[in-house]
């Protein structure tokens, strides 16, 4: 019985893990394509779901809400590319991030500024109920959730290693101006690719969205997804899954075995201690690219 | 016209290593401190004190210790208001637990323990580096705030996690009314921005710039990594932690571990890009705007109080918050200070360019 306890735990955690995935796969994807460390990936999480529920309730049906969401996300990246990147072409990354930490502000002002801040329940029509795999119980809905991160994480990786425009991405996120002097169009590619990432936000916040209700605290999933992110390495499309799974499942086992001795709540800053001993052996977390120094 | 530097000339080397090397800058910094310290504690009204200036002040001090370690070591922190926090809480307890501890010592050995702290979450940093260090000190913000609010030694057992001041004195003044909270913050904020200018300016500076420059060039011309690491994140904390007390005692009075939660340190992150980013006036300036923004967007919304509503408002906020952090970041990365510093150059050939 305490065997499978454990092993009940150890798999909603992995779970749990996938969803922070999820999040974690929006980050990858801009840093890998243009070294911008985009903290607003929250946000647009949040910008996503809420565009989503909102033109859902004025009557729209599923799949065209769906895609009028996904155009608006688009959308959203193209201008965000015009608007804020664009000017900040060649500037050290740590201003890039900082924009985008005003970004998200900016992007959380609007999103409720136009649709409301009232909390909204999202259905996706999985059923939450847990079924039996030999004697563990698992949750539909992480199973479902988890299927997604899967494939698109598959999808990705495919994208990134196979096509000519996934080895453009990773040629720009090397160094822009090299990019650019072998002739790739930054200005497409960084608008391709914040609306690849405004995609996968979109997922995300539909998943995390049907799960906590979309309201504001959506913008809090980016919390969870850091640890994942430097632990797997930012440049990682696997490492975000991998990453998202030692989480997952270290947050869970931890809050159960540890959070009692020490009067529990640790889930808020335990993945964040996990990740920082990952990386104190591995600086570029488990599959970041090495970078060699040069003087 | 008035303001030239020519005729001015240095004699000795004291007087070309001066802060202030042209005269009328010393005389505007004189008249600056002379203000600050003569005029407005006498004629500035309560709300100008307590509500505008000590936390201008005591802002502005947590944002001159994140710019030591983001603006001059390079090493990007998002963690300041947990260093904040550890000043406040150990000055509480220094008070509390050794009875007549002087006011200002109580907060100098918070800012040592703030200091303490800030070493041990800066040894990563010797390993970790860029964005992966960033995040890493996410881990300092979240467990130095679990740790406030789980262990209730820290606030002596308070049902709610609150630490409230006790009378406040320092050399046998009492510190009750704003004119004298003022003061003191301003004598600390004053000094300890000297010192701050001072060390930047100092070997101890240079080589926090050549580790931010190129931290691999500044080994091998020899500046010792380990040390020079530590010491930028331990006298940041320092500030921080100093920051944090006044915080805690002089401006709220009573405080509880979530008014130094992850916001705080976004905010005090804002004020040094917004203020400029490697620069102790940039720390003020930058300190100033964010103090001020809020206030004038709130004068601006009474203004229009009956068509908009106050949801709509701090959405607006926001967003206006959010939209002037990318228009500085584009228009001048080197934010507030940089364009005073630009004011300044015009102003010498003014009113003759040519």
């Amino acid at each position: 019985m305490e065997w499978q306890f454990f092993l009940e735990v150890l798999v909603g955690g992995l779970l749990a893990g996938v969803m922070y995935s999820l999040v974690a796969l929006g980050f990858v994807l801009i840093y890998k394509a243009s070294g911008v460390f985009n903290f607003a990936q929250g946000a647009m999480v949040l910008f996503a779901a809420l565009s989503f529920v909102s033109i859902q309730a004025m009557g729209v049906p599923f799949w065209l809400a769906l895609l009028l969401t996904l155009a608006l996300m688009v959308l959203l990246g193209v201008g965000i590319e015009r608007v804020v990147l664009r000017p900040l072409v060649n500037q050290p990354p740590i201003t890039l991030f900082m924009a985008t930490i005003g970004l998200s502000f900016f992007l959380e002002g609007l999103a409720q500024m136009v649709w409301g801040t009232d909390v909204h329940g999202l259905e996706l029509g999985i059923a939450d109920e847990p079924f039996d795999v030999g004697g563990v119980f698992i949750s539909k809905f992480d199973l479902f959730a988890a299927a997604v991160g899967g494939t698109l994480v598959a999808a990705l990786a495919l994208f990134f290693s196979k096509t000519k425009l996934g080895r453009a991405l990773r040629a720009v996120a090397d160094d822009h101006q090299a990019a650019m002097s072998v002739g790739i169009p930054l200005k497409h590619i960084w608008a391709i690719v914040w609306g690849v990432a405004g995609f996968v936000a979109l997922v995300a916040g539909l998943l995390w969205g049907s799960r906590l209700g979309v309201q504001f605290a959506l913008t809090l999933v980016v919390l969870k997804a850091l640890p994942v992110l430097i632990l797997g390495g930012f440049t990682s499309v696997p490492g975000a899954i991998i990453g998202g799974l030692i989480i997952g499942a270290g947050e869970k086992l931890a809050e159960v075995y540890l959070g009692p001795f020490v009067g529990g709540g640790i889930e808020n800053w335990f993945p964040y201690m996990l990740a920082l001993l990952f990386l104190l052996v591995r600086p570029e977390g488990l599959f970041g690219e090495k970078h060699i120094e040069r003087v | 016209m008035f303001y030239r530097e020519s005729g001015q000339f240095k004699s000795s080397y004291a007087a070309d290593s001066a802060i202030l090397t042209i005269a009328q800058d010393r005389l505007f910094i004189a008249a600056l401190l002379a203000l600050a310290f003569v005029v407005l504690p006498g004629l500035g009204s309560d709300y100008l004190l307590s509500g505008i200036l000590i936390p201008f002040l005591i802002l502005s001090l947590a944002a001159l210790g994140l710019n030591i370690l983001t603006g001059y070591a390079g090493q990007l922190s998002l963690g300041s208001a947990a260093f904040m926090a550890v000043g406040a809480f150990a000055t509480y307890n220094f008070m509390l637990r050794m009875p007549g501890m002087p006011l200002l010592l109580a907060i100098f050995l918070g800012g040592l323990m703030a200091a303490l702290v800030g070493v041990a979450f800066g040894l990563p940093s010797l390993r970790i580096k860029g964005f992966y260090l960033a995040v890493a000190t996410l881990a300092a913000q979240f467990f130095i705030e679990w740790v406030f609010t789980k262990f209730g030694w820290f606030t002596n057992y308070s049902s709610s996690g609150v630490i409230s001041a006790p009378p406040m004195q320092v050399f046998g003044i009492a510190i009750d009314t704003p004119a004298s909270k003022y003061l003191l913050t301003l004598s600390i904020v004053a000094l300890m921005a000297l010192a701050a200018k001072n060390m930047a300016r100092a070997s101890i500076g240079r080589a926090w710039m050549a580790i931010r420059d190129m931290d691999v060039a500044a080994e091998v011309i020899g500046i010792p990594m380990l040390r020079t690491k530590l010491l930028a994140f331990a006298i940041s904390s320092f500030y921080c932690g100093v920051a944090g007390a006044l915080y805690a005692f002089v401006l709220l009075g009573t405080v509880d571990a979530q008014a130094f939660d992850l916001h705080r340190s976004f905010q005090v992150l804002f004020m040094i890009i917004v203020g400029g980013v490697g620069s102790i006036l940039g720390s003020f300036l930058g300190a100033a705007f964010i103090v001020l923004l809020p206030i004038c967007l709130n004068l601006l919304g009474q203004a229009f109080h009956d068509t908009i509503s106050t949801q709509f408002l701090a959405n607006l906020e926001m967003m206006l918050f959010g939209g002037l952090i990318i228009f500085f970041l584009i228009v001048e990365p080197h934010g507030l200070a940089r364009l005073w510093q630009i004011a300044k150059e015009k102003l010498r050939v003014w009113p003759f360019p040519h």
